[in-house]
């Protein structure tokens, strides 16, 4: 059984997981051009990604991004979580074409807003999925 | 400055591919333990913000879940520096949303109703066209 657990709070707390984390990954994706390209067969180069100030400022965005991420599923299923978080997504298209100057060809444009009509979609369903409790499913079977 | 990339679709897919496996694997543990520890913010009220804190950190399975996201950090922060963010960060969010979908029916057991897979459809076709 399904029920909506939402309140205004936790809406923003949501709105805090779509937005630290498309910002933490433009971040990091600065940071990491500075370091240039890694080569499989020296992955310790990534760790000299942590010198670099667009790096930690990403990774502090991402930890705020996990906190919230973490709250928001003690109160709605993942399947409820990760579509309505997913506004991020046109997030981080507008940075990359806007920002860091990527080129988004029409298609991709239309992706998002595919992507972006689920988010509503799912927006408007329940958000959490009811577990009968252990001692619930004890006694339901003892009946 | 604007980086260019070199294009290499088998390269770019085994990079978006090995996010995406371990970021459902970390996703689904995550949201397994979070529902065995309860509503974070009873938890909070009732012990305070450490009491929530040690809630989470000593629970096994949070624990193996932070180890996946671990992997997918890092095989994110790899495929960030040899392809376009625009690409990478879209393709691998929503298809492990979509692989997250299935895992939450079976492992989770939550209840995926109509609503949830049209979503789960819309993004699919939302990353085909943005990775086309």
């Amino acid at each position: 059984m399904t029920k909506s657990t939402m309140t205004l709070r936790r809406w923003f707390i949501l709105g805090v997981v779509a937005v630290t984390a498309p910002l933490g990954d433009t971040l990091l994706s600065f940071g990491m051009e500075e370091v240039g390209p890694v080569s499989i067969h020296h992955l310790a180069t990534l760790f000299y990604a942590f010198r670099v100030p667009e790096v930690l400022i990403g990774i502090a965005l991402l930890i705020a991004f996990f906190g919230s991420y973490l709250a928001s599923l003690s109160w709605a299923d993942l399947t409820f979580v990760l579509p309505a978080t997913s506004i991020g997504n046109v997030i981080v298209a507008f940075l990359a074409r806007f920002w860091k100057h990527e080129h988004i060809s029409p298609m991709r444009w239309v992706g998002i807003v595919l992507i972006t009509a689920a988010v509503g979609f799912i927006a408007r369903g329940p958000s959490y999925t009811e577990m009968p409790k252990p001692h619930e499913s004890v006694e339901a079977q003892a009946q | 400055m604007m980086v260019h990339y070199p294009h290499d679709a088998g390269a770019e897919a085994a990079m978006i591919a090995a996010i995406v496996v371990s970021a459902t694997a970390g996703d689904v543990l995550i949201a397994s333990a979070m529902r065995t520890i309860g509503d974070l913010d009873h938890i909070r009220a009732e012990r305070g913000l450490g009491g929530a804190i040690l809630a989470v950190l000593t629970n096994l399975r949070f624990l193996f879940g932070v180890v996946f996201l671990t992997v997918s950090f890092f095989s994110l922060l790899y495929a960030l520096s040899r392809a376009n963010l625009s690409l990478i960060a879209p393709a691998s969010a929503s298809l492990t949303f979509v692989t997250n979908a299935v895992a939450a029916k079976f492992f989770l057991h939550e209840n995926v109703d109509r609503r949830r897979w049209i979503a789960a459809a819309l993004v699919c076709a939302g990353v085909a066209l943005m990775t086309a």
